[in-house]
């Protein structure tokens, strides 16, 4: 399904794009920690994933690109209320969301860019605007994630740091021509 | 077949206003997208913000992350009548961004928005959001935070509906 409309795509930046296509939606299911997005076609320029997200335990989701999770690194810029910071390290936590100790109804919320992601000429890097605020707390962050793998991304999953993620988590994988 | 990415409705300032009001919003999409470009007709400046489903009560809060072209910071409100999506404006300065509003139709979860954005005196912006209701999204009203504040002539606001499979 082909939508041939000018969009704005991208989670910051203005983008002239054309066609903006669903390719799955996974929810949580309360009893897994783990969604995956398998068979993605690489027929798309760039994907983007929107979500909600609430684990019952540990908050924050991991991403595994083609089932390894081997080297990767994220830097981010992060602001929690009352400053700002900055730092990396060698993890692949570039999913912010809200865990058991947040209040309830309180979801973390995000959108993933993954730029020329079937692009076997370069590593792949993600994009993450996501946050969550709980009303006195919580943060605002950008994730730049880094996977050394030339490889096309043809499967995804999006794993909880702890515990499984609830029935109101929602991941929607989007391709981008 | 229903469209993945569409827009729903938009609204150019053809004189100064004080708010725009998204209404009547259906149920048909999986996500919410609004995008600005304002700025304001006087001062002082303001942060762009956002009440939803008329709903003026102290439900709104909110988390940012800025920086002004030589040190970043971060801002928060809590129990507000109304919600920031975007840094402050001014008559001279056009500010941009795009609010994310995900599963804005569900009747189980508080509602939440990330937004980026940036107004050009200012710097960028990042903004999480949250909406302590668990009702539906129907309506948007955009103003400038306090009071007497206006956007200005040309400011745009368009809302796109995203749908899932």
């Amino acid at each position: 399904m082909l939508n041939n409309i000018a969009a704005l795509l991208d989670s910051g930046a203005v983008a002239a794009v054309g066609d903006y296509e669903s390719i799955a939606t996974a929810n949580g299911t309360g009893s897994s920690g783990v969604i995956t997005f398998s068979s993605i076609p690489s027929t798309y320029k760039h994907i983007q994933i929107r979500y909600i997200a609430r684990s019952t335990s540990g908050a924050d989701g991991f991403i595994t690109l083609n089932g390894s999770t081997s080297a990767s690194r994220r830097h981010w810029v992060s602001g929690d209320g009352s400053s700002a910071g900055a730092a990396s390290d060698a993890l692949g936590y570039v999913v912010p969301t809200a865990g058991s100790s947040d209040a309830a109804n309180i979801m973390g919320v995000g959108v993933i860019d993954i730029l020329d992601y079937a692009d076997t000429n370069k590593n792949k890097v993600t994009r993450t605007l996501g946050g969550i605020d709980r009303n006195g707390s919580g943060y605002v962050i950008l994730f730049s994630g880094l996977w050394i793998t030339t490889s096309a991304i043809s499967s995804l999953s999006i794993t909880a740091a702890s515990g499984s993620w609830n029935t109101a988590t929602t991941f929607a994988l989007y391709g981008v021509k | 077949m229903a469209k993945t990415y569409e827009p729903i409705a938009t609204t150019t300032l053809g004189s100064v206003a004080s708010s725009v009001t998204f209404s009547s919003i259906t149920g048909t999409y999986t996500d919410l997208l609004l995008v600005i470009a304002v700025k304001q007709s006087g001062t002082p400046q303001r942060w762009t913000s956002i009440r939803l489903n008329s709903d003026s009560g102290t439900n709104y809060s909110y988390t940012s992350l800025e920086g002004n072209g030589s040190t970043a910071g971060s801002y928060r409100e809590s129990n507000q009548t109304r919600g920031a999506i975007n840094f402050k404006t001014s008559p001279t300065d056009w500010g941009q961004n795009t609010v994310h509003f995900q599963n804005y139709s569900n009747t189980t979860t508080f509602k939440s928005w990330i937004s980026r954005g940036d107004a050009a005196a200012q710097g960028p912006v990042a903004i999480a959001g949250l909406y302590r209701s668990t009702s539906a999204i129907t309506s948007m009203l955009i103003t400038l935070e306090g009071s007497g504040q206006n956007f200005d002539t040309g400011s745009t606001f368009t809302l796109y509906g995203i749908k899932a499979a």
